[in-house]
């Protein structure tokens, strides 16, 4: 099974806008941790964070810690790149490569990274397709041109790329919040099967889907634009969802605002 | 009073009608009115320049003053050298510089190098073939395909770097933290992703490019110089199709005349041509990440 993740004193910033002051949280291994929170509090930001994609954006910065068993991912000698070799990530808009087909787009992280079998690749793609839900639906299609297919489809074949390079942690920033509700069930099945085998982190705004998935759910908040975000409370999802002990959590939870 | 509007309604519609009729026909006729010295242009050019088109034009060199038949081959291989050599400069260090400027430029030099490339982009052709003409010929004593090739890549570098950054800028972003978060390294993402992505994009931009140095003659004219044989040695004095052009035709022979008005046919189809090809392969890069 593969390690959780340690959030210590993890603070970003876009520019001079400091949007997360000292988060500390854990993220278990082999579980589905939901991240909750009104639009603007920070989740996407702190998603990123954990495989050192923040960073890519112009003056986006961070510092603090996130240990991956005892590998500090952002001690000076740690590599960007090799985080996200171990640490996956699925957008909120689908982004097949267009040049690419079916095939190529599944075995993309593969090929580039050089390291793959050829003989394996096939198998590969094949896994990774059936765990994200679409071998099904494309497997006559492998060679057709990637970005030609349905919003859901094309979701689901970025989710088996993210799957293909078997990732130990799987970062997902709202990944259903552009599909149908069919699709938006096969990703939900999807991330239920992974569990055990990949530590999920998942972005929703839609709170049904965090009690459906998770096993824990993170509940942030920016209480005003002048100071970062927070994070309010975690939880095991069932208590987040009846008992919450903060009463902003509750507030948000039973739509009293956001 | 409410018995009359129905009519004035109706009066006022029609009117409007007709003036949006009248409008509109204004409109096709300023489009047409812009389409006729291009079609004029290619009308003259094709009357005057076709007669001389035989299979002698593109592979004599001139005939005698005043001896009809012959052609300007040495100009059309001379052509093909300066502009293909100025091509195979020119695109790699013009994609270079988009790369460079698209993907990592953000501090001070990529301002610099977007102005030397803004300033090169607007300056006369003559200013750079003076410029070779000083730094290249003087120094290897001698005119050259070369030096031409190197002049061209002054004038298509700028082309390409500009072009090249702007279709790099509308590939998605999206598409690239696709790959990066693949742990796939910036470098091999540009290569892998970007760049293919681009692709027809960054080809319409040399074609324009080529285009562009297909035509020029004040540079050429000032490096390359002009040469009445074939040549085929890039250091050597090189003759071109557009300075065969300006040769001829101020010449008093009417058949080296016919044969400028040839030259400048084989120009126009060339020009045209990759104008085209840019065009609509720019057309489908659209749609394609549209
Ligand atoms: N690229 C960016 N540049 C500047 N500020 C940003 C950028 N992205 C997000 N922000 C700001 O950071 C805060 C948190 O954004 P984000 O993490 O996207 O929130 P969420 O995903 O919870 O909606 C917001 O106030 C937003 O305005
Ligand atoms: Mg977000």
């Amino acid at each position: 099974m593969s390690d959780g993740l340690d959030i210590v004193g993890l603070s970003a910033w876009y520019g001079t806008d400091r949007v997360l002051a000292d988060v500390q949280m854990e993220i278990r291994p082999g579980q589905v941790t939901a991240i909750i929170g009104p639009s603007g509090c920070g989740k996407s930001t702190l998603l990123r964070c954990l495989n050192r994609m923040h960073e890519e954006l112009p003056n986006a910065r961070a510092t603090g810690s996130v240990m991956f068993g005892d590998w500090d991912l952002y001690a000076p000698d740690s590599d960007p790149t090799d985080v996200r070799l171990h640490i996956g990530m699925v957008f909120q808009r689908p982004n097949p490569f267009p040049t690419m087909t079916v095939f190529e787009n599944v075995v993309a992280g593969l090929k580039l990274r050089g390291h793959y079998d050829r003989v394996n690749l096939k198998e590969r793609a094949e896994q990774a397709m059936r765990q994200a839900g679409v071998w099904d639906e494309l497997k006559d299609r492998l060679n057709k041109p990637g970005g030609r297919l349905s919003g859901g489809q094309q979701q689901r074949l970025c989710i088996a790329r993210a799957l293909a390079v078997e990732p130990q942690v799987l970062l997902m920033d709202e990944p259903a919040s552009a599909l149908d509700p069919i699709s938006t069930q096969l990703v939900e099945d999807t991330i239920v099967q992974l569990k055990n085998e990949v530590t999920i982190v998942i972005v929703t705004h839609n709170m049904q889907q965090a009690a459906r998935i998770s096993d824990r759910t993170a509940f942030m908040l920016r209480e005003s634009a002048e100071r970062p975000a927070a994070l309010i409370e975690i939880d095991d999802t069932r208590q987040m969802f009846t008992k919450p002990i903060d009463k902003r959590t509750e507030a948000y939870i039973t739509g009293r605002f956001g | 009073m409410s018995e009359l509007r129905p009519p004035t309604r109706l009066k006022s519609v029609a009117l409007r009608k007709a003036k949006s009729a009248a409008f509109t026909g204004l409109l096709w006729l300023t489009g047409a009115i812009a389409m006729v010295p291009l079609v004029l242009i290619i009308g003259y050019v094709l009357i005057k320049g076709t007669p001389v088109m035989s299979g002698a034009f593109f592979t004599q060199t001139a005939p005698p003053p005043g001896m009809p038949g012959g052609g300007m081959a040495q100009a059309f291989m001379g052509t093909g050298l300066i502009v293909g050599i100025g091509t195979l400069f020119s695109v790699p260090l013009g994609v270079l510089t988009a790369v460079y400027l698209s993907e990592y430029g953000r501090g001070r030099l990529a301002t610099v190098v977007r102005f030397v490339a803004e300033i090169l982009l607007s300056t006369p052709s003559i200013v750079a073939g003076a410029f070779i003409w000083a730094v290249v010929v003087t120094t290897m004593h001698s005119f050259s395909a070369i030096a031409g090739s190197i002049a061209l890549t002054v004038l298509m570098w700028p082309i390409i770097t500009r072009a090249t950054e702007e279709t790099l800028r509308l590939v998605p972003n999206d598409l690239r933290e696709a790959a990066l978060a693949l742990g796939v390294p910036r470098w091999k993402m540009v290569l892998r992703i970007v760049i293919p992505t681009a692709g027809s994009g960054i080809l319409t931009a040399v074609m324009l490019a080529v285009a562009r140095g297909f035509g020029e003659t004040a540079p050429i004219l000032l490096t390359s110089l002009g040469n009445d044989f074939i040549n085929t040695n890039p250091l050597q004095p090189t003759d071109a199709v557009p300075l065969r052009i300006y040769n001829y035709a101020q010449s008093a022979f009417t058949q080296w005349q016919s044969l400028a008005w040839g030259g400048a046919v084989s120009l126009l189809a060339a020009v045209l041509v990759l104008s085209i090809g840019a065009r609509i392969l720019s057309d489908r890069q659209q749609r394609r990440l549209g």
